[in-house]
């Protein structure tokens, strides 16, 4: 997918994949088959055409069903993981939160995760609190455990965060959240596309992913939730396709869940894209991507720990996410260094603004892995990370 | 203009220079200054620009604060030398040339003094915004200052 793309003058590096990921040319095709072959609604027309298009439309549901192990009428199509978190917020949060009732959350969220929330917290007059994180940012069982109580009725946490990268131990603490009558919010943006995912397994209640960051189009994501949560929540916005029947005194029949949530016509593209891109995860299999990235970020800091003039924040976390600093030099300066050199990272505070007091640092920068990078990119991201001084900074614009 | 704001070396460490040791880099609580707040621009950079502009229109002071890469901090910083002590129109011929120079248009060096240091900037594309957001702040404060006389 990166062959033959350069940038400023070099192959190009890409390890900005937490951010957004490139795509197989089977997603771009699905996406491009259904304007010059396939225009039409779904759900509506009575001809051939639009008969195929809302079959492969409804087939995506059970193809993202089979890859989250979950049923077809709980997987909700939505603009993306954004989308998805904040329809739980407003559709069920502030629909049942009460004063007093507390939302239990962690500093190393996504803001997608927490500005919803922090919403909800305005509206319904709940409390946010959060779990203590170890000092090098992990979530953990008995972190969690002391900061679990009766009062608790939502759990919005990442099973795997995005500036860090380590994994919450999502199946015990949804079994925990459950003993005390809480329900589990999951934010899967950075999971989903990395490593297996058994909503069954782990009970979570909701579970929020984008299709971008996983091969598929930008604009289109899931929320799955559970079927009888989804009957309770309410949608965002109404329109055609998500009712059954209304009458002229305001009397609205809803379908049931996941319709009544897809008001509109939907992004049809961005369906059909988000199909082809979970066929192509299966067929590579999602066990094999993340032993993968694994044995990557392995390597990667194996290499990177020799480089006395770096600062690595998350060795140990499993997945391919790596923040780190270079001595002396500000995030952005050195992004730039990268970026001169045909190596695309991000550098910033990572939409997880609350967490920089935990690593009591302003910014990092973040490489993020995915299962097309190779050994050669993470030698030449290493070699430029090596040469990263102040000067060389500064003498990019001379 | 000089030679010495010709040498590449030279530009370099005036950069690196006013980004270790950067000018007028601490605000006052004191009054008769205006400030600005610049932290929506990017995901990083977050710094304050504070100016002082007599009834005569002449600017006493500028000065700023902030978390910022080396490329705001040191613009920011040689924009307070050049800025300080001018009268408003004067401010202004600079500030028009800054930006004449950062968007490749024909421009003044003798104006713009250590400022030229940036005039590769458009290289990287993506740190223009690096390379105005303490001139932009300046502006909205003078444009502010003309709007109340």
């Amino acid at each position: 997918m990166l062959h033959n793309r350069t940038m400023q003058s070099h192959p190009l590096v890409y390890l900005d994949n937490a951010a957004t990921t490139f795509k197989p040319q089977c997603v771009i095709d699905a996406v491009v088959r259904y304007y010059t072959e396939q225009t039409t609604n779904v759900h509506r027309g009575d001809y051939e055409i639009s008969y195929q298009v809302s079959e492969a439309y409804e087939k995506t549901r059970e193809d993202v069903a089979r890859f989250i192990h979950a049923e077809p009428k709980e997987i909700v199509f939505t603009a993306g993981a954004s989308a998805s978190l904040n329809l739980v917020a407003y559709g069920y949060g502030r629909k049942y939160l009460k004063p007093g009732d507390v939302i239990l959350s962690t500093e190393a969220e996504h803001a997608s995760n927490i500005l919803p929330w922090f919403k909800v917290v305005e509206e319904t007059g709940a409390k946010l609190e959060y779990i203590p994180l170890t000092e090098d940012g992990r979530l953990t069982l008995e972190n969690f455990h002391k900061a679990m109580h009766e009062q608790v009725k939502i759990v919005a946490v990442a099973d795997i965060t995005n500036v860090l990268g380590y994994v919450a131990p999502i199946e015990e603490m949804t079994r925990i959240a459950h003993e005390h009558g809480a329900i589990v919010v999951c934010d899967g943006a950075q999971s989903v596309p990395h490593t297996p995912t058994d909503v069954k397994a782990w009970d979570v209640d909701f579970l929020a992913f984008s299709a971008h960051k996983m091969c598929g189009p930008t604009g289109i994501g899931v929320l799955y939730g559970k079927f009888e949560l989804l009957q309770k929540t309410d949608p965002f916005m109404l329109g055609g396709g998500s009712n059954a029947r209304f009458d002229m005194c305001g009397n609205i029949l809803l379908k049931d869940a996941p319709y009544k949530f897809e008001a509109g016509t939907p992004n049809i593209e961005g369906v059909l894209g988000l199909q082809q891109a979970v066929r192509y995860l299966e067929n590579i299999g999602m066990d094999k991507i993340e032993a993968y990235e694994h044995e990557l970020k392995a390597y990667a800091i194996e290499k990177l720990k020799k480089l006395d003039n770096l600062i690595l924040y998350n060795p140990t976390s499993p997945t391919g996410i790596i923040a780190f600093n270079v001595k002396d030099v500000f995030a952005q300066d050195a992004a730039g260094y990268l970026n001169s050199k045909g190596i695309a990272v991000r550098s910033g505070n990572h939409c997880a603004k609350i967490l920089l007091n935990v690593l009591k640092t302003s910014e990092t920068i973040r490489a993020s892995l995915y299962f097309y990078n190779t050994k050669e990119d993470v030698d030449r991201f290493v070699q430029a990370c090596s040469e990263i001084t102040l000067e060389n900074c500064v003498g990019l614009f001379f | 203009m000089s030679s010495l704001l010709e040498d590449p070396m030279v530009l370099r460490e005036i950069i690196m220079d006013h980004y270790q040791y950067p000018h007028n880099h601490k605000l006052t609580d004191d009054a008769g200054y205006h400030q600005v707040h610049m932290a929506s621009e990017s995901c990083i950079d977050d710094i304050t620009v504070q100016s002082k502009i007599n009834p005569a229109g002449s600017i006493e002071d500028v000065r700023f604060d902030g978390v910022a890469c080396t490329i705001s901090t040191s613009s920011t910083s040689i924009m307070t030398e050049l800025l300080k002590g001018k009268s408003i129109a004067e401010a202004k011929a600079i500030i028009d040339e800054y930006f004449a120079m950062i968007e490749e248009q024909p421009y003044d060096p003798e104006r713009l003094q250590e400022a030229v240091a940036f005039k590769n900037v458009s290289k990287q594309a993506n740190r223009i915004k690096c390379a105005t957001i303490g001139w932009k702040a300046m502006k909205e404060m003078i444009e502010e200052w003309e709007k109340n006389q």
